[in-house]
């Protein structure tokens, strides 16, 4: 009851408070912060002229440029599961070794394969920077994005092992056939289901919108799935992505099929295969409690659903 | 403006559309935690009884103090039940363990069989000799018995 009340509250007040949120402390911080950015900027800043008096004085005075570090770069070893379903009976590992710098991630090294060493080299990526979720791979045993994955994260006096995710078919190289992942995700009914029809829009308080708001991160690039024990062995298993997108909707207090998504992981092959064993709360690259969000739904299913 | 589709064209049914029964992994799950807290109950109570509690400890445990032990209905109920959900609780394990790593249907088939009949082997033993055990065996040197099958 207490609950409710605060709630209420809260979408009432929420504008009130964004009001009264004391902007003239928040100003004041900034325009300090701006001072002493400037400052520290103008001793520090190496190139920064001393005034002339005219530009014919200026033409020839010795510019004094600040050293320009050349960040060096060194050799990693990748040894990439290559297959060629045209070619290959079976996947076989392949060396290659690149040059890297500090601040490169896989990605680039498999790029610099492709690019400069084996144009035959198969992969997925598109956006390159961890939102798209397109080249999750199995790399030295731990599923990541390639984007994501930092070079001097790694121990680099040993070679690097990259493969395709697992317990999904192998097309070519590093690409799996997603369809029975997505099959899975379109299984759980993944859109918003609500009866009325309102003005504008289907309000929320703060507190509702939190309640599911680390599912809602997820970006579908199937680390959590393929790193699932119970999906390698069983691929009718929904997996950790599906259960986690129907979690964003069955905690969403907008939506009002959650019976119907419990109902339809409430089988042999939904929640219940689950025994906790959080790798896919390791491998996600967007830090969702994946383990966590399966516990919910389970809880759901022998409580009901508390927003 | 909020948009909504009248009657969206969704084409995925759910897999368990059509499927009858009760849902025995579900059953499993619950069966998996509540058993595991009950046991633990169990298994300290047995132990705490049989080395702590009972003087002289691991070397006190003789057939005289089986054979009274079994003769007392609160023991063998506390015996029985923590067999019974011993059993079910590490043979579900072991299923669970052979569906992860025994991939060819044939081999995980056996294997899940031959869990099930040593299961239900040791159950039907164990519960037989627990209800069926006779504390005092005619013949027997009476040093090794329980105290009261001087009185019978």
């Amino acid at each position: 009851m207490a609950e409710s009340e605060q709630k209420n509250e809260n979408s009432a007040g929420f504008e009130r408070e964004a009001e009264t949120g004391d902007p003239a402390a928040q100003a004041d911080a900034a325009v300090e912060a701006t001072t002493a950015d400037a400052e520290s900027a103008m001793s520090s800043s190496g190139t920064s002229a001393a005034p002339v008096d005219s530009a014919a004085e200026a033409a020839d005075r010795p510019v004094e440029a600040a050293p320009v570090e050349v960040p060096e770069s060194f050799t990693v070893t990748l040894i990439v599961r290559r297959y060629d379903p045209e070619v290959d009976d079976e996947p076989r590992w392949v060396d290659y070794d690149v040059q890297m710098y500090q601040t490169e991630r896989i990605l680039d090294a498999l790029h610099r394969i492709k690019w400069e060493q084996d144009p035959s080299l198969a992969f997925r990526r598109s956006c390159a920077h961890g939102v798209c979720g397109s080249d999750a791979m199995r790399i030295n045993g731990k599923n990541r994005l390639a984007c994501k994955a930092l070079v001097k994260d790694f121990d680099i006096s040993k070679p690097i092992y990259v493969e395709a995710i697992k317990g999904l078919p192998l097309e070519k190289d590093l690409i799996v056939d997603m369809e029975p992942f997505f099959d899975s995700f379109r299984e759980i009914q993944p859109f918003l289901q609500a009866s009325g029809k309102p003005e504008k829009e289907r309000h929320q308080t703060i507190a509702q919108r939190e309640r599911f708001d680390d599912t809602t991160k997820c970006i579908l690039c199937a680390a959590c799935t393929t790193s699932c024990p119970v999906f390698w062995t069983d691929g009718q298993y929904f997996g950790p992505a599906a259960i986690v997108n129907a979690h964003r909707f069955i905690f969403d207090s907008r939506d009002e099929a959650s019976q119907v998504r419990l109902d339809i992981l409430n089988d042999r092959e939904g929640v219940w295969r689950c025994r906790t064993t959080f790798n896919c709360t390791d491998a996600c690259p967007r830090g969702i409690q994946v383990t966590k969000a399966i516990a919910e739904v389970k809880q759901a299913m022998l409580t009901g659903v508390k927003l | 403006m909020s948009t909504t589709i009248e009657s969206p064209n969704y084409a995925y049914p759910a897999r368990s559309k059509g499927r009858r029964g009760p849902n025995l992994e579900k059953a499993g799950w619950i069966f998996m935690r509540a058993s595991g807290v009950v046991l633990v109950v169990l298994i300290f109570g047995h132990l705490a009884y049989n080395l702590l509690w009972t003087p002289g400890g691991i070397r006190a445990i003789d057939f005289g103090f089986v054979g009274g032990k079994l003769a007392d209905p609160f023991w063998q109920w506390w015996d029985v039940t923590m067999l019974w959900l011993a059993i079910l609780h590490g043979s579900n394990g072991m299923r669970t363990i052979v569906n992860d790593y025994v991939h060819k249907p044939k081999i995980r088939t056996v294997a899940i069989g031959a869990i099930g009949v040593a299961a239900a082997v040791l159950i039907i033993l164990g519960t037989l000799i627990t209800f069926t055990f006779d504390p005092c065996p005619t013949a027997a040197d009476p040093a090794l018995l329980p105290e009261f099958c001087a009185s019978l």
